[in-house]
């Protein structure tokens, strides 16, 4: 068989992400070196963009607050899949409790943050219950205070991604054999050595994928904060996603929005590819 | 190893736990849903008298049958339109080995971690000069495209694992790899496809970013794209907000009802698989 004709099976998909995908990213780093504003002519600017992006409070901040909806998105999900996972050691049986846990899979985050907001607002949920258990006094508009909104976010973001990260944990667990963890105790090995050296090593793929996927979640995150926070109050929810977006359409700087959509991509490749080096 | 009761109990605590976690909110826009509309209820409460006409309010307000079938004629095209170039791309790239795989293949793994801002803004120019600007075929042919890495590396672990004697007998039989592919990898491809193809039309109907950006009219947009625009015009009536928010998820979750025990089942595996792609492609294959 010719070594080319797989080329030809290839191809149509090819074409198809390459001027839909790959020409796109080509042409946001060119713009990235640009002032434009979308419709006029556009001038060189050299690394004026990035000088920007890394000099300016409004810019380098929202990449400061992806950082920390990393820990809630990621830190959230991992750390309770990993504690579900060494607890039950098994994924749940019930089909129904299965199909439950992947239920924030199914719908848009956009959803999610609507019934979020309501949840977090004043006269929400979350601040009935802490009445309920005396903690009245710290009641608030979670979303709307600025020293809570991101938080606020990064709750709503772990939320989403609890039950995946949790069922693709147990069900990496499933598979370790149990006589590891006889070998592990007759070695006398409490429950902390079991975690690190059982568990821990066993669910190693399934890690490598959550982690994976929550930070690029948490990094690119844009429709959970348009839907609650538009970014606000001032810039408090402020994230790469959505200053890209509003610099680009709303403020027409494409230079700008491009340099900062670049900067986002890089800071993805930082920290996905010593995960995914890790796990393999 | 035997689990005790007690480790026992804490595990199913651990998942009650869970489940109360994922149920809240949905719980919350239902029963909030319920109340009188333009009230701004307390979180959580069941109403003195449940609004069930909210539910056909916000259905002939929102024209909730357009954004359906909208999202529907826009997810009937994205998942064809991905299933047919992804397949034959992925047959490629993990059975013919042709020469040059391995760099179509990093290709399509760089599209996999892509966060979409990086290619949002060009995107819009680019579909504004096709003239598809505000239209659906403009948003099905970006979301296609954006979605062929997913597929393409999703089939291609499919068709990695199938064994080379496969296309060797039906080389015999005298069929050429075109045909060797739609007669005898293909049907076998079937459940592959099928997951995968839930998982795009879902994709497509949750997708926020270029549907807001693409398409301005939110009739013409994907469900969660008219959420947007929903909340923009029915934020004061918090009530009829939450009966059309659930009326636009709800149709996705049924589907996700049927089919989440393949889903699960298929998901759980991939993530098991895809780390180790690259020693599996290793062992087996000729390089080039």
């Amino acid at each position: 068989m010719s070594r080319l004709v797989g080329w030809v099976f290839v191809l149509p998909a090819l074409a198809v992400y390459s001027v839909f995908v790959l020409r796109p990213l080509a042409a946001t780093v060119r713009y990235s070196l640009y002032r434009w504003d979308g419709v006029g002519p556009s001038t060189w600017v050299g690394w004026d963009n990035y000088r920007a992006v890394l000099t300016d409070p409004d810019l380098y901040g929202t990449i400061g607050h992806a950082l920390v909806l990393v820990v809630f998105f990621t830190g959230g999900p991992v750390a309770l899949g990993l504690s579900a996972a060494a607890v039950i050691r098994r994924a749940p049986r019930g089909r129904s409790v299965r199909a439950v846990l992947l239920l924030p899979q199914a719908v848009p985050l956009a959803a999610a943050g609507i019934a979020w907001s309501l949840l977090l607002s004043s006269t929400g949920a979350v601040n009935r219950l802490l009445d309920a258990v005396g903690l009245g006094g710290v009641a608030r508009a979670w979303l709307g205070d600025s020293s809570t909104a991101l938080a606020a976010v990064g709750l709503i973001g772990a939320w989403a991604l609890l039950g995946l990260c949790t069922t693709l944990l147990l069900v990496g667990a499933e598979r370790i054999d149990p006589a590891l963890y006889e070998a592990a105790r007759l070695d006398g090995a409490g429950p902390w050595q079991e975690f690190r050296g059982v568990l821990l090593p066993g669910v190693r793929r399934e890690l490598g994928v959550c982690v994976t996927v929550t930070v690029i979640a948490a990094l690119a995150s844009f429709d959970v904060v348009y839907v609650t926070t538009q970014g606000g109050p001032g810039n408090a929810t402020s994230v790469p996603g959505l200053e890209v977006f509003s610099l680009a359409f709303a403020q027409r700087e494409v230079g700008l929005a491009s340099a900062l959509a670049v900067v986002l991509v890089a800071l993805v490749v930082a920290v996905v590819a010593p995960v995914l080096r890790w796990t393999r | 190893m035997t689990t005790g009761p007690w480790e026992r109990a804490a595990g199913r605590l651990v998942v009650l736990a869970l489940v109360v976690v994922t149920l809240v909110p949905f719980a919350d826009l239902f029963v909030t849903a319920l109340h009188p509309p333009g009230t701004y209820p307390t979180g959580l409460t069941w109403p003195r008298e449940p609004h069930w006409s909210n539910f056909a309010t916000a259905f002939r307000s929102a024209q909730v049958a357009d954004l359906l079938a909208s999202s529907a004629l826009i997810g009937f095209g994205v998942v064809p339109l991905t299933l047919a170039l992804a397949a034959p791309a992925a047959y490629a790239l993990g059975h013919l080995r042709f020469t040059g795989h391995r760099a179509v293949f990093g290709l399509f793994a760089v599209g996999l971690a892509l966060p979409l801002e990086a290619i949002v803004t060009p995107l819009y120019h680019q579909v504004r000069d096709l003239g598809l600007l505000d239209t659906r075929w403009g948003l099905v042919t970006a979301l296609t495209a954006v979605h062929l890495p997913f597929a393409v590396l999703w089939l291609r672990a499919h068709f990695a694992g199938l064994p080379p004697e496969l296309s060797d007998s039906a080389r015999l039989d005298g069929a050429g790899p075109w045909q060797a592919f739609r007669r005898v990898h293909l049907p076998l491809a079937r459940p592959a496809t099928t997951s995968l193809a839930i998982l795009l039309f879902a994709w497509t109907w949750n997708h926020f970013l270029l549907a807001i950006t693409l398409v301005d009219d939110p009739a013409r947009r994907t469900a969660a794209g008219a959420l947007g625009a929903f909340q923009g015009r029915w934020g004061t009536d918090v009530p009829l907000l939450c009966a059309g928010s659930l009326l636009l998820v709800t149709p996705l979750l049924v589907v996700f009802a049927l089919a989440h025990r393949r889903l699960s089942t298929d998901l759980t595996r991939a993530a098991a698989r895809v780390p180790s792609g690259r020693f599996e492609r290793d062992a087996s294959g000729p390089g080039n």
